[in-house]
């Protein structure tokens, strides 16, 4: 394992984890203010990507970044206003399940409205190629800037792996939106609000805010963080009706690990989860080995070898539902979270 | 000469009386055979899918224009999800609406889950026989060990490709380490599991660098893969993934600028030659039983990109078509058991040559092809998914070299 590929994985799985920072922020602000577990959170992010898909083929991507996150805010907001309120005094189960049916209204509209198929949504030109590329040469590690230099393919040693700009745009993108929130929540008289509603509702209201509207704005708020994510996620990965689902079992299993409602806890857990993914996937590394290390004997005739010997790589993809239940085992509250169970 | 009469077939049945009367042609002549396509027309692996269905229902029209048989074919969707226990509620649909003919390629496990209920369903009610023509599922297994009288094979198997694609690289010096990435399921377990017997035989003293197992459609971010690939320093990767799994692999090392040459089972799906259109790295292999440049494919590929603006990449629907035709005819007639009892052993004009359906287990025998992405040049023309580029061939293998044995004992109907 050489210096090039952990800096790559540790990149990879930065990026990864950062992305998963936009969904989960706004899903543990709206579950820490409402007490709602909004099911429908990755289909807010799906409607993000496909929504800046079309602004992108009218108007240009840059558009489209700036444009899709309020609109699906607005349509948050509007959700929250007109359907979540009027169930709100029957208690979390109904808010619950009128979350987790919207999710499915949401899919169905999406595939009769932008079809069944993947959509061909691209970075823009000026970020589509790599920003930097790492060079490994027996002699150490180099950077450079751009494409690939010409040592590239003039030295036969060289490895050179580049990372490819919109990555790291997407990366910078969360790194923005991180500050942003938390100077918004502990630096602005909005924060404050939202802060105090948080835990005092009734106080708030006595002293002539408008809790409704506050709760409206945090709903559609985290819905536009999931969008931004959205149109980010979109473009990096793939547009397609099963990108909600793909991130929605995920996202829950970084705000439980975090700790439900925590802030600094959906970071910690997104980018922990993005960075274990990155390099369990590069690790063929099994339990049978760490027996192995341990100086026992495993074979084929060792009982349940099948299991022992599945690879690191093989597991990646469960991982974070592991940890999810290992959390839930051994400390129900999350890592930095405040409420029990 | 027993005519099966169905209200729904009655007008053709009267058109093919009155065509018998004349005395020039056979019984079935004039009948419309419906054809129950199922494969995923949603989810991750819809864009392959649609393709598919525009792909039989096309040929169904070539065909309609003139086939060996005189019969009508026509084709209807069914959205099996890629999933095997959907594959088993479409099959039930299809034969409840008295289709008797079932097409399905994507997902080694629909095949062996739909060939497994088709031969139950045979046995339990004779007189309601199905046909399955499996067109592009290729898991051994399904002509050896699991093989079925009712399932017909129109792609050529792991095992036939694997022996194809060994025998080319055994003479390309260059590879040295190979590094193998497949999709998780029978077909990526037997690919890889293929390609280390075939290349250990030829040719010894290559490497393999790595090997990984990755979820079917699951993986939306190769980048870590990539890193991997890498990291292990092979000089070449061979892969059977297809769909999204296979574009999204490719655009993850394009991004990272990974050199390694590729071998490919299925580089000219839908979504894959506009991810390869900008490819910096290695030569981009394919082994596949077809190219852009034949001679025999240039209309249809062409009238296809026309009508669809997308391209006709599953010649199987061809030879599928070409296969129920001659075997309709040998039979004279459009009922499942005798057409499937002409169509085991026939042979007919494949769009490559004459094709062989093998009486023995039902694997079509057929020419395998290596073909490599390439610029489009005058001579082949065709420009896949506009991208200027094209499969162009490099080997072919003919039937006899690409053939491989097998332990299929099936039972036959008497």
């Amino acid at each position: 394992m050489d210096a090039s590929y952990l800096l790559i994985s540790t990149l990879n799985g930065l990026s990864v984890g950062l992305l998963l920072f936009m969904l989960a922020s706004g899903l543990t602000l709206i579950f820490s203010m409402m007490g709602v577990l909004n099911f429908a959170h990755a289909s807010f992010y799906m409607v993000g990507a496909y929504v800046a898909y079309s602004i992108t083929q009218a108007i240009g991507f840059w558009w489209g970044l700036l444009l899709a996150p309020p609109i699906v805010g607005l349509m948050g907001a509007a959700f929250e206003r007109f359907a979540l309120r009027k169930v709100h005094k029957f208690g979390h189960v109904p808010e619950l399940l009128i979350t987790f049916g919207l999710s499915y209204i949401i899919l169905e509209l999406v595939q009769l409205v932008w079809g069944r198929q993947a959509l061909d949504f691209r970075p823009p030109e000026s970020l589509q190629g790599p920003l930097f590329t790492i060079v490994q040469l027996p002699a150490g590690m180099q950077l450079a800037w751009g494409s690939p230099p010409l040592m590239c393919r003039e030295v036969a040693e060289a490895i050179c792996t580049t990372f490819p700009a919109f990555r790291a745009f997407g990366m910078g993108v969360a790194v923005a939106m991180l500050i942003g929130v938390w100077l918004l929540l502990t630096r602005t008289r909005i924060g404050l609000v939202i802060q105090a509603a948080l835990t005092h509702p009734e106080a708030v209201e006595s002293l002539g805010h408008n809790v409704p509207r506050v709760f409206m704005g945090v709903f559609g708020g985290g819905t536009a963080l999931a969008a931004l994510a959205g149109v980010i996620g979109g473009a990096l990965r793939v547009t397609e009706p099963s990108m909600a689902l793909a991130v929605g079992a995920v996202v829950f299993a970084v705000i439980v690990i975090g700790g439900m409602g925590s802030l600094a806890g959906a970071f910690v857990a997104s980018v922990g989860l993005g960075i274990i993914e990155s390099f369990a996937v590069g690790s063929d590394r099994s339990i049978a080995d760490a027996l192995r290390f341990l100086g026992m004997t495993v074979n084929e005739q060792t009982f349940g070898y099948a299991v022992w010997s599945v690879k690191t790589s093989q597991i990646a993809a469960i991982l974070p539902y592991l940890l999810l239940v290992l959390i839930l085992i051994f400390r129900p509250k999350g890592l930095f979270g405040t409420r029990e169970g | 000469m027993a005519l099966q009469f169905k209200r729904r077939l009655f007008g053709a049945t009267v058109a093919a009386t009155a065509l018998l009367s004349s005395g020039l042609v056979f019984a079935q002549a004039g009948q419309t055979v419906k054809i129950a396509f199922m494969d995923p027309l949603s989810g991750p692996f819809a864009v392959v899918g649609q393709n598919q269905l525009k792909s039989w229902q096309f040929m169904a029209e070539h065909f309609n224009k003139k086939n060996a048989a005189g019969v009508k074919f026509e084709v209807v969707g069914f959205d099996n999800k890629a999933s095997p226990q959907e594959s088993l509620n479409t099959l039930k649909a299809a034969i409840d609406q008295g289709i008797r003919y079932v097409v399905q390629g994507n997902g080694s496990g629909a095949a062996a889950a739909i060939s497994d209920a088709v031969t139950k369903h045979n046995e339990r009610n004779p007189g309601q026989e199905v046909v399955f023509l499996n067109y592009a599922a290729v898991d051994p297994a399904l002509t050896n060990e699991r093989c079925s009288f009712w399932h017909f094979r129109l792609d050529a198997d792991t095992t036939m490709k694997m022996e194809a694609l060994t025998s080319y690289m055994k003479d390309q010096p260059n590879i040295k380490s190979v590094y193998l990435i497949n999709q998780n399921y029978a077909h990526g377990q037997q690919v890889a599991r293929f390609f280390k017997e075939g290349i250990q035989r030829k040719r010894p003293d290559v490497k393999i660098a790595g090997e990984d197992l990755h979820p079917l459609g699951q993986v939306k971010d190769f980048a870590p893969f990539i890193a991997k690939i890498k990291a292990s320093g092979a000089d070449t990767v061979v892969t059977g993934n297809w769909g999204p799994d296979m574009t999204l692999l490719i655009k993850a090392a394009n991004d990272a600028g990974l050199k390694a040459g590729w071998y490919l089972y299925y580089g000219g799906v839908s979504g894959t030659p506009t991810a390869l259109a900008n490819w910096q790295g290695g030569p981009v292999r394919q082994v596949s039983i077809i190219h852009n440049g034949l001679k025999s494919i240039q209309d249809i590929q062409n009238d296809y990109k026309k009508r669809f603006n997308d391209d006709w990449y599953t010649g199987q629907t061809y030879n599928g078509l070409a296969l129920l035709a001659g075997a309709m005819a040998q039979a004279k007639s459009t009922n499942a058991v005798a057409v499937a009892k002409a169509m085991s052993g026939i042979k007919v004009q494949g769009f490559n040559g004459e094709i062989e359906m093998r009486r023995l287990d039902h694997q079509l025998q057929q020419p395998v092809i290596i073909s490599e992405w390439r610029k489009a040049t005058p001579q082949v023309s065709y420009s896949v998914e506009n991208t200027g580029f094209n499969f162009q061939e490099v080997r072919t293998l003919p039937p006899f070299v690409a053939s491989t044995p097998t332990s299929c004992q099936m039972k036959r109907p008497s």
